[in-house]
């Protein structure tokens, strides 16, 4: 039963997702192109050509691991909006932690790099965690805020203290070759951050379903006073569940670094904190569904300059149709099937509500 | 040059305060009246940006930034009305549905700007509204330009607070407004229609976002460039914890704010040699240790956030 039901809420947001696409594609007309070459090309590009396909790959695990860092503070009912802030103080510990530790093996580089990249996001996001536990202060202003503060704070650490030296514009110099991840597809930029992104998704699915860890952070998310009364930290758990979400879109930066920039710079994550917000709407929260749903605007993104070769169409136009998605797929969650019952109800006749007290209801 | 007290200096700094403060002030104003009403507007980033495209189209295409600042509120409004249809028919959670908003106009407008002024991308100067000294009083040292002599829009804004702040307190509609937003149950039975109310107040807060939007581009820079509230309608939402859902509270912390942005962008021009980013900072950290700071004590409206439903108990 609740494996239908499950069914039938990723039916929905398909349906949602095909809506906006129709209305994309009405964007597209508009600017005199045809939305059918338009589309094809997208897919085409994204999915089915080597080349694209790696750039897909390469777009999709930092949007994955961005979407899982809303996730995982939503099931304690915290909302994570700062994950692109959190990206950049991960880029920006990677990036640290690679230029200063002294030379080691990939095997250990690597992973000490991606740690201290984690541990920037996790930082960073557990400001605001604290600040909602101890003070009560709306996350959500928070992280929202705090996402321009960091992106600041690395313009200035790449325009100063980490500058090349020598560099034409603000950048900070290039990260060396033991602490660049291996590459998944070869000659292409697709490296294996993918991995990582797929891997946390499944733990965290894991986590949710089967532990008492996840348990409790239902408990704290959907009632904090039965969480206390059963004896649950529930400003510890805020905490800790901003501070894992914080973790998630840290290593997203540090990837992002570590995979396929190889150095710091200013605005290095092109949204993808904002992207991971979507991919986490459109998968109705549910981990196990962000690698689709990453996948998905990973696609769009990747696809989106060639729908200009291919069909005089501007690359903008997926902004938009990103945008009628998330307010499509919001609508679409909001119905949990008892609309169209709603809709019947309304041509039947109701009771009419009685004046006098039921006597078995007690007085106050 | 030195930083100590100069009138000269001071005298500049309000005036370009007060200027930067009016479109936070329109924002946190709108976002006063949603959620006085019981609905929060996290797409406040969004209607700012959406109706800063209406006033750019507008006028590029009429020549009249009149029409201009009309088309912006028009559309503020009907994103207004969106969200409506998200939060209180659909029941969306209200934090969602203002993302939303805050994605579909950041993409739409992107789009849309590169389909109406061309390729480039609005990289088109569009007329806008000359600042209008008010004779005798502008001349008034200190506060005069600050004051006195401001773009029509600017002098709109306390009007409007006023006009805002006395319905809500003074009218009916101002009590079932508040009802709305307190205690919607009760309003409900007391034959108040709460959805209309919500509707309502939502559409007068995307205008009132909008026309923060529109201030940007007829009284600031007369172009209309890709996210360029630049997150003016975050700041807004502190400014309306920090003025405790008042009226003119709000619109007394967006001034807080707009002299924070006001001082450093002076900051940057009279020390060069220290990095900007520093600087830019500044207006975002004000907003978090003002929220952190006088957080204490404040309390939004009770049915703020949450979906009011009829028939359910």
């Amino acid at each position: 039963m609740t494996r239908l039901r499950g069914m039938l809420v990723g039916l929905r947001v398909v349906a949602a997702i095909a809506a906006a696409l129709g209305l994309g594609s009405i964007l597209i007309l508009a600017t005199g192109a045809d939305p059918l070459k338009a589309y094809t090309a997208l897919v085409h590009e994204a999915l089915f050509d080597y080349w694209g396909l790696s750039n897909t790959i390469v777009k999709t695990s930092p949007i994955l691991l961005a979407a899982l860092a809303v996730i995982v503070p939503l099931r304690a009912g915290v909302y994570n909006i700062g994950g692109e802030g959190q990206i950049y103080m991960g880029g920006l510990f990677g990036t640290l932690a690679a230029l200063h530790l002294p030379t080691l093996p990939s095997m250990i580089a690597i992973p000490a790099a991606l740690l201290c990249a984690m541990m920037g996001g996790a930082l960073w996001a557990s400001i605001a965690g604290l600040l909602k536990a101890w003070r009560g202060i709306n996350e959500v202003i928070v992280t929202l805020l705090m996402n321009y503060i960091a992106i600041y704070v690395v313009s200035f650490a790449v325009s100063g203290p980490m500058i090349a030296s020598g560099a034409p514009y603000p950048y900070s110099d290039e990260i060396p070759e033991q602490f660049r991840l291996p590459l998944l597809m070869p000659q292409t930029d697709a490296h294996i951050g993918v991995i990582f992104g797929v891997a946390a998704a499944v733990v965290i699915a894991f986590v949710f379903a089967r532990t008492a860890t996840g348990l409790s952070l239902d408990i704290v998310g959907k009632s904090p006073t039965a969480a206390r009364y059963a004896g649950l930290n529930v400003k510890a758990h805020i905490v800790a569940s901003m501070a894992s979400g914080g973790m998630l879109a840290g290593l997203a930066g540090g990837i992002e670094v570590l995979g396929l920039k190889y150095r710091l710079f200013h605005l290095f994550s092109p949204g993808y904190g904002f992207d991971g917000v979507v991919a986490a709407f459109i998968a109705n929260a549910n981990p196990a569904f962000a690698p689709l749903s990453a996948l998905f605007l990973g696609a769009l993104k990747s696809g989106a300059s060639v729908m200009q070769r291919a069909a005089g169409v501007e690359g903008t136009v997926v902004d938009a149709i990103v945008g009628l998605v998330v307010i499509l797929v919001a609508a679409s969650l909001a119905w949990k099937g008892d609309l169209l019952v709603g809709l019947f109800d309304g041509f039947r006749l109701k009771p009419v509500p009685s004046d006098q007290p039921n006597p078995t209801e007690p007085k106050q | 040059m030195s930083l100590l007290p100069d009138i000269g200096l001071i005298t500049v700094l309000l005036a370009s305060g007060v200027r930067l403060a009016t479109p936070i002030g329109f924002a946190a104003l709108g976002g006063v009246l949603a959620e006085r009403g019981g609905v929060y507007n996290v797409g406040l980033e969004g209607m700012m940006l959406w109706g800063a495209f209406g006033a750019a189209a507008g006028t590029y295409l009429t020549g009249s930034p009149v029409v201009g600042l009309v088309a912006g509120i028009l559309l503020g409004a009907a994103a207004g009305l969106l969200l409506a249809l998200l939060c209180v028919t659909l029941a969306v959670n209200q934090l969602v549905a203002g993302i939303a908003i805050n994605l579909l106009c950041a993409g739409l407008t992107a789009f849309l700007a590169r389909a109406t002024f061309g390729l480039a991308g609005g990289g088109t100067a569009v007329s806008g509204f000359a600042a209008f000294p008010i004779p005798y009083l502008s001349g008034l040292p200190v506060i005069g330009p600050a004051l006195f002599s401001q773009d029509p829009l600017a002098y709109m804004l306390p009007v409007l607070v006023a006009a805002v702040a006395f319905c809500m307190y003074r009218t009916q509609a101002g009590l079932r407004l508040r009802a709305a937003g307190e205690s919607p149950r009760a309003a409900d039975s007391a034959g108040v229609n709460v959805t209309a109310i919500r509707y309502v107040s939502l559409a007068l807060s995307g205008a009132c976002a909008a026309a923060g939007g529109c201030h940007l581009v007829l009284c600031q820079v007369y172009i209309f460039s890709e996210g360029m509230s630049a997150g003016k309608g975050f700041i807004a939402l502190a400014a309306i914890i920090l003025g405790r859902w008042h009226p003119v509270g709000a619109v007394v912390a967006a001034l807080f704010f707009g002299l924070c942005d006001a001082l450093q962008l002076q900051l940057q021009f009279s020390n060069p040699l220290v990095p900007y980013q520093i600087f830019l900072i500044l207006p975002f950290a004000a907003s978090l240790v003002a929220l952190v700071w006088f957080n204490g004590g404040t309390r939004q409206p009770a049915a703020t956030g949450k979906v009011f439903d009829r028939e359910s108990r």
